[in-house]
């Protein structure tokens, strides 16, 4: 009896202390964690929308979203984060739209596990640069080993045919869930 | 190692003869997994020496007041505190970092080279040999891990803590980065280490075999010149 209350008392000491000393400590970390959490999405939303000046969460959607404006705070667009399965894991990517919907602006991956030197190179220029000014209308295409030849094409990249297609994916997903949103939300 | 060591042997044994890595093969999840690159096995070694030093005192000193029943559920309970403390203090101070070392900061609160030298050394041993001994041990992880991860890091992306090592005209071996080229390093590392310490190994054994021969010598060499 004496061993199993010794040894309840020292368990409670050492979890008390503990749970103490984190607790602390939590409160003092999770505010600057959400600050960086907040300039990272922020670093992304200026990425894909070169022009934006400001920009505003959307709270009436159930998925994140983000409207952007200009100078005069007219508003030129969103951006949308949205995540969906690359080659080997999930990938979360920003994408920049148009205010109508039908031509992006630029694309940035923020989270993949792809393979380090093929899959990874979706994350890279030249392939980001190719949804720059590409037409989403009425979805993103893509093309295999030839010059895309309408404006709505992107090329996939050699050796990692698999993660370029994941990504077109998951931009035709989001935009699909965006324009559906917007046709029974209204204007956002 | 017996009560009679030295405080420095304490450190140094940690080093090489007892290295976690390369002697002892522990903690080998961590190892295997974030070393694609130089930085970031520097930042796993330093994260887990951290942990360990902290522990290890901690445990050291409160060694007899546990009661050996609890004593594995006391040292978890320790261990994860201070792992959570480098978890939020990483997460808050250099996000870069904690996102490359990903999930595998929280997993050190199971790398067994931790709880290991608990249940081996701090718990038998006072504490500023504890210290030692963690300190000793953390060190040879850091230097296991810079190897490994500096030699995948330049075979696999050319580069040494992001500076450029080899010339342009070398194509990067991609299987240096993924997950069989951290095996393969590993390996090849062991592989040559055991050949050097076998080699140290034989050379001892010939010097004391030689120590040993001396004294017949001159008796060996008179019967010769008597013959």
């Amino acid at each position: 009896m004496k061993t199993v209350i010794h040894m309840l008392i020292t368990l409670t000491i050492i979890g008390v202390i503990s749970g103490a000393l984190l607790s602390q400590l939590s409160g003092w970390a999770a505010p600057k964690i959400a600050a960086h959490r907040k300039a990272e999405t922020e670093k992304a939303i200026f990425l894909v929308q070169p022009n934006a000046d400001s920009y505003e969460k959307i709270e009436t959607v159930d998925f994140e979203l983000y409207k952007v404006f200009d100078e005069n705070k007219e508003a030129i667009g969103y951006a949308l984060p949205y995540e969906g399965n690359g080659f080997q894991g999930k990938i979360r990517l920003m994408v920049g739209v148009k205010y109508d919907l039908n031509e992006l602006v630029g694309l940035e991956v923020l989270e993949q596990v792809e393979t380090p030197g093929l899959g990874t190179k979706v994350t890279e220029e030249p392939f980001t640069s190719q949804f720059n000014k590409l037409i989403a209308d009425p979805n993103v295409e893509w093309v295999k080993g030839a010059e895309p030849s309408n404006p709505n094409e992107i090329q996939t990249i050699t050796g990692a045919t698999i993660s370029s297609k994941a990504i077109v994916q998951i931009v035709n997903q989001g935009l699909d869930k965006l324009r559906a949103s917007l046709k029974t939300g209204g204007e956002l | 190692m017996s009560k009679k060591a030295t405080l420095a042997r304490e450190y140094v044994k940690g080093l090489w003869e007892q290295n976690a890595v390369f002697r002892q093969v522990l903690g080998m999840c961590p190892t295997l997994a974030v070393t694609v690159s130089a930085i970031n096995g520097i930042a796993m070694a330093l994260a887990t020496t951290f942990v360990l030093v902290f522990s290890s005192v901690i445990i050291s000193s409160i060694r007899k007041l546990i009661p050996s029943q609890v004593r594995i559920a006391s040292y978890i309970v320790v261990i994860a505190t201070f792992v959570t403390i480098v978890d939020l203090v990483m997460k808050a101070q250099f996000p870069e970092l904690s996102k490359a070392l990903g999930p595998y900061i929280p997993l050190i609160v199971v790398n067994c080279l931790i709880l290991g030298r608990q249940e081996a050394f701090s718990s038998k041993n006072p504490v500023f040999r504890s210290f030692l001994d963690a300190l000793g041990m953390g060190t040879g992880f850091l230097v296991a891990l810079f190897l490994l991860g500096g030699i995948r890091e330049i075979f696999g992306n050319r580069t040494l803590l992001g500076l450029q090592i080899l010339p342009n005209f070398y194509e990067p071996w991609l299987v240096m980065i993924l997950p069989a080229g951290a095996f393969l390093t590993l390996g090849l590392m062991m592989g040559f280490f055991n050949t050097m310490s076998q080699r140290k190994k034989r050379l001892e054994h010939q010097t004391i075999i030689q120590q040993h021969l001396k004294p017949q010598k001159p008796a060996l060499a008179s019967d010769g010149e008597a013959n």
